[in-house]
């Protein structure tokens, strides 16, 4: 009877000690076990070049790293969201709770990030946009576990009418861009600062997104202006641009873009049509440091085109993740701690220079002011002027921004 | 007044566009009754085909004989090898011909990627005209020149030849002419080249106007059924007056109502549905 008691006891404290042993292993096992990344992209329809263009800027960044970012194994999980919002809700669910991701770079849309912002919030996954431009997400609706590796829609349009206005004087201007949220957000940031300086926008036209033809937009120009400025996104400035030619008017009417509208990763299919063309963003193949040539450089060699808004958008995105999990000592499981680290990233040197996130999770950076000119036998955004340090309020007060309206039509 | 002629310019070369995107559909389907939706795609597909074309080297002419062809080829398989095996049943077709849109469609994104591509004009088409006082585009003449060359020949092919009459035959009262010992099988076939050939090519010719992308298909697929449902099916020249009466309330639409402007290229639609449903020239479908 007492041996059986002493048995029973002994097994009870054996079984103790093996499932005490068993979890601390699996604890210890729990800080060798890669860091789950999960990236939303768009692989087919319309957006598929950009989601495309991502994948490349991702991939070559992980492999530069070894796919490893402090001490750490980063295991990547891709999922495709096809452009549609219900698609991205789907993946995203399928990452953080099949994948069980620790953070997720993506999505590309902002109407894509929009649609998953409140399960964001819910599910508290990190996460880190490399494209999706949307204002409110940093300024009216801000979203703690948000962080923006791009700029808002109007963070580089503001530069550009301060350019316009003060240096290439112009006075008149005519704006047609892209009908939807991006095109009326950096339209009205363009305006605001171009006309607190003395210009003034005469006309403003709309085309639908997926208008087939911009003929009769183009034939309702005021043809009196000093300068048409041009804000689409997509494909859209390749084709607007190429009928402008048609229609006579380059070279007669100088054209401004947007940082989307002569993109690198439509720049390389254009031709004479897209020369002369002026537009401001936060990145540039032709920014002329050292850093950013070798990064071209070697990234023209792998990919065969120059990298543009979304390649550096994830490439970014992924140097921002570096730079957080260093900062926690790659304990990404800390959550709290990570996304603090997140909300701090500071990159002394990327290949657009320098960066820091603000309160409401959007960079902090320079702003250039490009032009497209012949290179090395194919167009570049050559970099005429730099301005630092632009935020998402341009050189107003934050309080005062916030006060108005979200940028609209 | 330099506005409203640059405008009218434009409404014929987009109304030139839609004719030879859609008179193929309105073949198709006044013939056979199949409403081919993936005549979108096969545009799209002619584009590319062209876009290939041009990167070997070849011309313009070129291009668009190798879209045409190709494109028709493969209509005319799947008519044969598809199609024709749902006979009878209509939702069937349907559903073959929007499965087949989204085959065609990732096809195209697979083999030649997600950038959007140009297909230049060809350089004696290239440029500005200049004429009274302003610019237009030579390409965009020249294409209002392809459609009239095109209505002109499909016109003599129904109306002069005897395989367009057995066509006009078929497309009046299918059981008389299989009854009279018309080859019906054979003319389907023959048409679903021609409607699918002239997508083809129209992708060609439109590509320097519109260029090539992923979605081109989804773009065009409405514009085409609007051209149909507003002229009427299986009707020449009712692909022709749908084509260039949508080019004239597209454009014009769109630069006096801008705000209005999908409502613009609706309405019509709507309107004739109402009250005339069979279309401008259409006759009743039995």
């Amino acid at each position: 009877m007492a041996i059986k008691y002493f048995m029973s006891t002994l097994a009870a404290g054996a079984t103790a000690v093996l499932l005490g042993a068993v979890t601390t292993t699996a604890a210890f096992a729990e800080e060798e076990r890669p860091v789950r990344l999960g990236f939303l992209t768009v692989n087919s329809g319309a957006l598929a070049a950009g989601g495309q263009q991502m994948q490349d800027g991702l991939d070559f960044c992980l492999d530069e790293r070894d796919h490893t970012m402090a001490g750490r194994k980063i295991e990547l999980t891709v999922g495709d969201t096809a452009g549609q919002p219900e698609t991205t809700l789907t993946r995203t669910r399928e990452l953080v709770q099949r994948n069980n991701v620790d953070v997720i770079i993506g999505p590309l849309a902002a109407f894509e990030a929009l649609a998953i912002n409140d399960y964001i919030i819910k599910a508290e996954v990190p996460i880190i946009s490399p494209s999706a431009g949307a204002e409110d997400m940093t300024q009216r609706k801000p979203n703690p576990w948000f962080v923006r590796a791009v700029g808002t829609s109007a963070q580089s349009a503001h530069a550009l009418g301060e350019y316009a206005a003060n240096e290439l004087g112009y006075k008149r201007i005519a704006m047609i861009s892209d009908d939807f949220a991006f095109g009326h957000e950096l339209s009205a940031g363009f305006q605001r600062v171009f006309e607190e300086n003395g210009g003034e926008v005469v006309q403003k036209l709309w085309p639908p997104l997926n208008v087939a033809d911009y003929g009769s937009y183009i034939a309702s120009i005021d043809r009196s202006v000093d300068a048409v400025f041009a804000g689409f996104a997509g494909a859209n400035g390749m084709r607007f641009l190429s009928q402008y030619q048609s229609y006579g008017l380059t070279g007669r009417v100088p054209v401004l873009g947007h940082m989307t509208t002569v993109d690198e990763g439509i720049l390389h299919r254009m031709g004479a049509e897209a020369e002369g063309v002026i537009s401001s963003g936060w990145y540039s193949a032709g920014i002329d440091t050292e850093e950013n040539r070798a990064h071209v450089d070697a990234f023209y060699k792998r990919f065969g085109y120059d990298p543009g808004y979304y390649v550096n958008g994830a490439y970014t995105a992924c140097m921002f993740l570096e730079n957080a999990l260093e900062a926690v000592n790659g304990n990404i499981e800390d959550k709290t701690g990570f996304m603090a680290a997140l909300r701090n990233v500071h990159l002394t040197s990327s290949p657009r220079g320098e960066i820091r996130i603000d309160e409401l999770g959007n960079p902090i950076m320079p702003i250039y002011i490009r032009e497209v000119q012949q290179k090395d036998g194919r167009l570049k955004n050559v970099v005429l002027k730099k301005y630092d340090d632009v935020s998402q309020f341009w050189t107003y007060d934050k309080e005062w921004f916030l006060d108005q309206l979200v940028y609209s039509r | 007044m330099v506005f409203w002629v640059i405008q009218s310019l434009n409404s014929l070369a987009l109304g030139a566009l839609l004719f030879l995107l859609s008179v193929g559909f309105s073949l198709i389907f006044g013939l056979m009754r199949v409403a081919n939706l993936t005549h979108g795609a096969y545009f799209m597909l002619g584009a590319y085909l062209g876009v290939t074309v041009l990167d070997y080297g070849g011309g313009f002419v070129m291009a668009a004989l190798v879209g045409g062809v190709g494109v028709g080829v493969i209509g005319a398989l799947v008519e044969r090898l598809i199609l024709r095996r749902l006979g009878g049943n209509p939702l069937g077709q349907v559903l073959v011909a929007l499965g087949l849109t989204f085959v065609i469609a990732d096809a195209c994104l697979m083999l030649f990627g997600g950038d959007p591509m140009r297909i230049p004009p060809p350089p004696s088409l290239a440029g500005a005209a200049e004429m009274f006082g302003f610019y237009f585009p030579k390409y965009r003449l020249a294409v209002i020149g392809f459609a009239i060359v095109a209505v002109i020949g499909l016109y003599l092919l129904l109306e002069r030849t005897r395989i367009g009459s057995m066509i006009r035959a078929g497309v009046d009262d299918m059981e008389m002419a299989r009854g009279m010992g018309i080859p019906v099988s054979r003319i389907f076939t023959a048409v679903f080249f021609l409607g699918t050939a002239l997508a083809g090519a129209g992708g060609v010719l439109g590509g320097p106007i519109l260029s090539v992308y992923p979605g081109l298909d989804q773009e065009m697929l409405p514009l085409a059924l609007l051209v149909v449902i507003l002229g009427g099916v299986g009707s020449l020249a009712g692909a022709f007056i749908g084509a260039f009466l949508i080019g004239f309330i597209y454009t014009f639409g769109q630069a006096l109502l801008p705000d209005l402007a999908y409502i613009i290229l609706f309405l019509p639609m709507v309107i004739i549905l109402i009250a005339r449903p069979q279309g401008l020239c259409g006759r009743k479908l039995a």
